[in-house]
């Protein structure tokens, strides 16, 4: 293991200022160390165990028998599992490219310079991040409900009657408006930081050679903070496919609308918890895991090629 | 299988990071304030475009300020007035001491418990994340790449589909349903290590370790006397963001805790809205939407407070992005 690092190892030697600071020895594993320890406590242990679960069937004749590949099988053919992952890859493709659209549009026209307040604007639309899911949920939950919610002041006050958000129509969409606002603002702040950082020769460059602000925007901004968008769109894709929270909380109060297999977390959250198929909730979990990554790895390899 | 292809998913974009930044990031912060500076055509200001902006801020308030409005109502007050604006009676006191006290104080309890996992779980993720920051950027040690490999791609696995095997590790070691179920995966944070990293990387020169060693100073003590204050402003913005991860942790504590003295206060707030459900539970949505509030302000607060130090640590980690 360690021979075949040597080299990749000593090739970034150069890059940094030579010393004996930096002599190879076992000195820096007493600073990782810890946090490799509990690393492997709480992040391999439990992908090996649940690799290892995955292959066993607990019955209640014959007890804990090995099944192979049973489970995964059963869970490719499994129409909830994949009703819950049509759902989220629905959310994946609507509400990602809305708030990123939205977070990106915020953190060009702060960078712009042309706004009155920008300080106040950047704070502001930031906050939300620091609202937990839970709280979010039980706001807008509240706002979406006819009973003392906003949706009911509106219906009241202009006599309409407003499409009910916790419907079973509407309620993805009611969750997607949720995760919108909660991280909107963080990944505008990711943009905005990204943008920051560019070289100020490049705007000197290309407005010598009369650029406009639209050019300026799709032929310097946008590529300098390629990196920052794809790690962005990336973080969203995981974060789709593991909604759980925002359902689960609204679920009280959109019973019909919300099931408990609403999400394929939701759904290996209600197998093992409530129906105590452990075995087969982790196959789930590893299936739904392996798709999270095999997509995230794709979108950044095309994100990292475009016009590199 | 998972966690040999996590490596894969996201080791690359860490190359790419690690070759550049040691000359291009220290430059960073400087910049930004040099180019506000000589600026040269300075862009005029559009109202319209504020304008523009100003909907995406209404957006973002408007449902704080329905919080901040709905926790000075009363149950009836909230069924009877626009939610927009206030009722007659002002109970915002009143919902505050009904919240406190409600059920013998037991908001109080999840006050203390999330406040007893913040200080261990982000607290210990900080300090965790800083030694690890430290040894991966100022040590050659074997199996380095290795680590930084698989903790970046770590990031990639969906941490959910972590929690159904870690809970079942956990009750075989009889650690459910105590604060350590809660705290120790708190611990780790990789996100956290890549930005104390990132901060080692460029805020402590190679040169004055080198010093402290010649002068005779082991590890430990150049660690905490030369190291560790160079690594301030890094500090503070891993620990805000460990600090709200756990803050605000929700599925966590909901798979690990089954007894409500232990829930922090996300857990029982969910409980308390969920409690109007149940046949003969008490309806207290106004100490539900009270005791939301009062979980964000410390929060919200410590973003205010703390400002130049989170956005210049995102600004020194979007570098390497």
């Amino acid at each position: 293991m360690t021979t075949l690092q040597q080299p990749a190892t000593a090739e970034r030697r150069p890059a940094r200022p030579p010393g004996r600071g930096n002599r190879r020895s076992w000195t820096g594993w007493g600073f990782i160390g810890p946090f490799v320890a509990v690393f492997a406590l709480v992040f391999l242990a439990p992908i090996v165990y649940s690799i290892y679960l995955s292959l066993f069937r607990d019955q209640l004749i014959g007890g804990n028998t090995f099944v192979g590949a049973d489970n995964y099988t059963q869970a490719l053919q499994d129409e909830q599992f994949w009703a819950s992952l049509g759902r989220v890859s629905l959310f994946l493709a609507v509400q990602v490219p809305i708030m990123l659209g939205i977070a990106l549009l915020i953190a060009l026209a702060l960078d712009s310079g042309r706004l009155y307040g920008r300080d106040f604007f950047r704070i502001a639309i930031f906050l939300p991040y620091a609202v937990p899911a839970v709280v979010a949920t039980l706001m807008w939950g509240f706002m979406y409900g006819t009973r003392f919610g906003l949706v009911g002041d509106i219906n009241e006050a202009f006599g309409v009657t407003l499409p009910d958000p916790l419907s079973t129509d509407l309620v993805l969409a009611s969750i997607g408006n949720i995760v919108t606002w909660e991280f909107v603002g963080y990944n505008m702040l990711i943009f905005y930081a990204a943008l920051r950082v560019i070289p100020h020769s490049l705007y000197e460059a290309a407005e010598i050679d009369g650029a406009g602000q639209i050019r300026v925007i799709t032929a310097i901004k946008l590529p300098a903070i390629r990196g920052a968008l794809v790690i962005a769109t990336i973080f969203s894709i995981i974060g789709s496919f593991q909604l759980f929270n925002e359902p689960s909380i609204l679920r009280p109060l959109a019973r019909n609308a919300i099931t408990t297999d609403y999400t394929p977390n939701f759904y290996t959250y209600s197998l093992s918890f409530n129906g105590q198929q452990h075995n087969y909730s982790a196959a789930v979990a590893i299936i739904m895991g392996l798709i999270t990554m095999v997509i995230a790895y794709v979108v950044q390899l095309r994100g990292m090629r475009k016009g590199a | 299988m998972s966690s040999t292809s996590s490596p894969a998913t996201t080791a690359s974009p860490s190359p790419s990071a690690a070759a550049p930044p040691a000359d291009a990031a220290p430059g960073a912060p400087r910049l930004r304030t040099r180019r506000r500076q000589h600026s040269p055509g300075r862009p005029r200001r559009s109202v319209l475009l504020t304008v523009l902006t100003g909907l995406v801020l209404v957006y973002t308030l408007v449902p704080l300020v329905w919080l901040l409005i709905s926790a000075t109502k009363t149950q009836q007050g909230l069924a009877d007035s626009s939610g927009l604006w206030f009722a007659d009676e002002f109970a915002l006191w009143d919902n505050i001491s009904q919240t406190f006290t409600y059920n013998d104080g037991i908001f109080t309890r999840w006050l203390l418990n999330t406040l007893l996992y913040v200080v261990l779980g982000a607290g210990g993720a900080t300090f965790l994340a800083i030694l690890g920051g430290y040894a991966l950027a100022k040590f050659d040690f074997p199996g380095k790449r290795g680590v930084f490999a698989v903790v970046i791609g770590a990031v990639a696995v969906p941490g959910t589909a972590l929690a159904v095997p870690t809970f079942l590790m956990f009750s075989k070691m009889g650690l459910t349903d105590t604060p350590w179920a809660v705290i120790i995966p708190s611990l780790v944070s990789p996100f956290g290590l890549y930005l104390m990293w990132v901060f080692a990387t460029e805020a402590i020169p190679t040169e004055l370790l080198e010093a402290a060693r010649i002068d005779g100073a082991g590890e430990v003590r150049t660690f905490f006397q030369v190291a560790l204050p160079l690594l301030a402003p890094g500090i503070v913005t891993v620990l805000l963001f460990t600090t709200v991860a756990t803050w605000n942790n929700y599925f966590l504590p909901l798979i690990m805790l089954k007894d409500p003295d232990w829930y922090p206060l996300t857990l029982g707030l969910s409980a308390w809205n969920s409690q109007a459900e149940t046949i003969g539970g008490d309806v207290i949505f106004n100490l539900v939407i009270t005791g939301s509030l009062l979980t964000i302000v410390p929060l919200i607060v410590a973003f205010l407070l703390l400002q130049k130090y989170w956005q210049s640590g995102l600004a020194a980690g979007s570098v390497k992005e």
